[in-house]
């Protein structure tokens, strides 16, 4: 049984816990020892958030060993360029295209741009970035394709769909996992979500588009 | 039954395993879902206490009346309630007494660091350290068997990584089932043992310290403190998460785990030293355990590494504790690579005040709030900078009105200080230049007595209380102004105008949190005034309101000129497009700070579209 690490990243209220939770359970379903840890507090006020999922025959520290994650999953692309350095040299990037603006009094003004921090770089310096960095890159539209489902909040579950097209994991783990850890009411969604996530995923990874 | 529990769950589970029923504590990370989960178990009794010093009084009290009771806070919560700590220390707690504080190696939202397990020895009690959610779980039963055994409270200190770590947990299936009847232990008075008195304190210090010599004895035989036998060439001794840490970094060597690190077992830890060639102590912060391996005077001699290998500071990891090993020639590399900075500059994404936060009125005031110049300091002909007014700060969600754009606080130490702090400046010199602003939480735990002082000082000091009705900072939880218990039932409301009249405020005033003009107007005039003003600007937390707002903020694009005067409020619903400003839909709430502060009145609020709902 190989050990598996996934480190998950996007914005303070973006969903990472649900995201993080749901894969853990789909791993003790796969018969895996888990262990996860994750920001809480402060931090959760819309900064930047990062949640450690390590799979294992058993799982000793919690904590990812830094440049040694199999997978990362980011919810947001700025977030995947920050983390996608704590990602071993053939590991695979999960990343939703997805933007949310930092605070803009924080970055430079056109106006005055030897005034304040770094832009929010374009999608084309971020997919550069990633493509280098990682050893297999899947972008996905999950934002988009959530709200087509009629609810932004599931973009995370859509990622994991597209996640789990490249972990050679039975699909039914990651069923079990979701009827776990969604609220019944919320599971019909979740499990379309899901769907539509690994259905990008599939496609993505037929046309080589890594 | 196995599940995969958060280590705060486990704790909870633990304690109601080990029939707890009665819970105090204080909200912190990282110790606050510790309560919040014990809250929601049938037939138990959880309440979050005014401050950590009450919270561990009533818990006292509550084992003292027979009921087998946990208290929860943060590190520094500690700090507050260590008065009836070491006060328990000495009288005893009659049914089992558990102290879990949670320690924020790396202040991950904490003012400061500190090694708790020095408390511990401080009061001389005795000390516990999960490094797991199944050690959460098991630990609690411990703590609270030898809280009754020995007559003690008992420290279980956690990190933030075993609190908010996810882990498996294996539990009986009738774990729930046994439940210590209260009546048990009835109190039976003893002024004696109770009032500590001086000649009766100087009987139960001697008691302390013969308990804490059989203390010793548990320690050094219990099996919370064990030995795995491998190679001998290293032996690392471990206490909390840095067990898993070296177990991890070092697969090979020896190891012994320290459960139960105070009474430290000098006799288990002189014979493991004796069976390895070199010990490598791994703990988190202080060197709590290697000051004590050092002192054992067989030891004299013996190679033995620990804080001048790993770091003091922060938090330590599988990845450090091997790099580090490996840079000082302990084992054989190669040490582990460290991550290379991104070739790309990263703007950076702190926590922010939420779109709509009631407290981003106050702080916009404060950051361009001038007083008047002292004209008859200066030399004539000389012209005088102006000077912001100070502000004297604390400690919660609006503790991040000192970041920029606002940037508008410029002290914040510890729980309900700002009112102190304040007074105190005031009495160096600053009377009329020094604003004190604290959330309703703080007040209620500790800037009430502040208040107090600046009465009974004669003082005119300007008291700001961000009014937004919960303890937001740590997830929302009640405080005594919600009107809630911490199970979500209705509960006597603590009224805040009535506490500040109560003390002698003469002068307070009730301001809406999204009246910009007022809010200013107000904070001027209090600080001209001659005696204390106490401001309660109120509106509710963000993350409390349901569904999206029924109106947005627009910007006119005609209109706006770019001036991005409306970012300085730091909305992360503004955004810049284009040379002007637009604003976010679906994050806007509607609140229009950033329609009063646009000097092109380009911004006005608008019915929400359906789709932006």
């Amino acid at each position: 049984m190989k050990a598996l690490d996934f480190l998950l990243a996007g914005v303070g209220g973006q969903g990472i816990l649900l995201a993080s939770d749901v894969l853990c359970q789909m791993g003790l379903a796969a018969g895996y020892d888990v262990k996860k840890t994750d920001a809480h507090g402060m931090s959760q006020r819309g900064g930047s958030v990062v949640s450690h999922v390590r799979f294992g025959e058993r799982v000793l520290s919690p904590v990812i060993p830094t440049g040694s994650a199999d997978f990362l999953l980011a919810l947001e692309r700025l977030e995947a360029a920050r983390w996608v350095g704590h990602l071993a040299p053939a590991g695979t990037a999960v990343v939703s295209d997805e933007a949310i603006p930092t605070l803009a009094a924080l970055s430079a003004s056109p106006r005055r741009p030897d005034r304040g921090g770094p832009a929010y770089p374009s999608l084309d310096a971020i997919t550069g970035l990633l493509a280098e960095r990682a050893g297999r890159l899947l972008l996905v539209s999950a934002g988009r394709l959530a709200t087509e489902l009629g609810n932004h909040r599931v973009a995370n579950v859509v990622l994991l769909g597209a996640l789990s097209t490249v972990l050679d994991i039975p699909v039914e783990a990651w069923q079990t996992a979701l009827e776990a850890r969604v609220p019944p009411r919320f599971l019909d969604l979740n499990q379309r979500a899901f769907a539509v996530g690994r259905e990008a995923g599939q496609q993505r990874e037929s046309r080589g588009e890594e | 039954m196995k599940r995969l529990l958060l280590g705060n769950e486990a704790l909870a589970l633990g304690a109601r395993a080990a029939g707890v029923t009665i819970a105090t504590g204080y909200p912190g990370t990282p110790s606050t879902e510790i309560l919040e989960h014990f809250a929601r178990y049938p037939g138990v009794s959880a309440e979050w206490s005014v401050n950590e010093k009450v919270a561990l009084e009533v818990g006292a009290g509550a084992a003292l009346g027979g009921a087998r009771t946990m208290v929860t806070m943060k590190h520094v919560g500690l700090n507050v309630a260590a008065d009836p700590f070491f006060a328990a220390a000495y009288t005893g707690t009659n049914a089992g007494l558990v102290l879990i504080c949670a320690d924020d190696p790396g202040m991950d939202s904490s003012q400061g660091e500190q090694d708790n397990r020095n408390y511990a020895k401080f009061a001389k009690v005795p000390l516990l350290e999960p490094s797991d959610s199944q050690e959460c779980f098991d630990m609690v039963a411990v703590a609270l068997q030898l809280s009754e055994e020995f007559d003690t409270p008992v420290v279980l200190r956690t990190t933030g990584r075993v609190s908010h770590s996810q882990s498996v947990v294996e539990m009986a299936e009738d774990a729930f089932e046994v439940s210590e009847p209260g009546s048990a232990r009835r109190f039976v008075p003893d002024p004696t043992k109770y009032v500590m008195l001086p000649a009766n304190a100087r009987r139960r210090r001697l008691a302390l310290e013969e308990r804490l010599g059989r203390l010793r004895e548990y320690a050094e035989s219990s099996p919370i403190n064990h030995v795995l036998w491998q190679d001998r060439r290293l032996g690392i001794v471990a206490d909390g998460v840095a067990y898993q840490y070296a177990r991890e970094a070092f697969p090979e060597a020896s190891i012994l785990k320290l459960g139960m690190p105070y009474p430290f077992p000098n006799r288990l830890v002189t014979e493991f030293a004796a069976g390895v060639e070199m010990l490598l102590v791994v703990e988190e912060l202080d060197p709590f355990l290697e000051e004590q391996i050092r002192a054992l005077p067989p030891l004299a001699g013996k190679r033995i590494h620990g804080k001048d290998v790993l770091p003091n500071i922060g938090e330590l990891s599988a990845a450090v504790v091997r790099a580090r090993a490996v840079e000082h020639g302990l084992v054989p590399g190669p040490a582990p690579a460290p991550v290379a900075p991104a070739p790309l500059p990263l703007p950076p994404r702190p926590p922010v005040l939420c779109a709509g936060c009631p407290h981003r009125t106050t702080f916009h005031a404060l950051s361009r709030m001038y007083v008047p110049p002292d004209l008859a300091a200066a030399p004539e002909g000389t012209r005088i900078p102006r000077e912001r007014v100070i502000v004297t700060g604390d400690i919660g969600c609006y503790t991040l009105g000192a970041l920029p754009p606002l940037s508008a606080m410029d002290t914040c130490t510890c729980m309900g200080a700002s009112i102190g702090t304040a007074l105190g400046m005031e009495m160096a010199g600053y009377r009329g230049r020094v604003v004190a602003v604290i959330g309703d939480g703080t007040f209620y735990h500790s800037g009430i007595t502040g208040l107090v002082d600046v009465v009974a000082a004669g003082a005119a000091t300007t008291v700001v209380i961000m009014d937004n009705n919960t303890t937001a900072m740590t997830g929302g939880n009640v405080n005594p102004g919600s009107g809630l218990h911490l199970d979500g039932t209705p509960a006597p409301r603590v009224d805040l105008e009535s506490v500040c009249r109560g003390v002698g405020v003469r002068d307070v005033v009730v301001i809406d949190a999204y009246d910009l003009a007022t809010v200013r107007a107000e904070i001027e005039r209090a600080l001209g005034t001659d005696e204390p003003t106490v401001l309660i600007v109120r509106g509710p937390c963000q993350l409390r309101v349901r569904g999206p707002s029924a109106e947005v903020a627009l910007v006119e694009p005609a209109t706006c000129n770019g001036c991005e005067n409306c970012l300085r409020i730091g909305c992360p619903a503004l955004i810049r497009s284009e040379g002007k400003v637009v604003v976010l839909p679906d994050m806007c709430t509607g609140c229009n700070l950033c329609v009063q502060v646009c000097p092109q009145n380009a911004i006005s609020l608008r019915a929400r579209e359906r789709s932006q709902s």
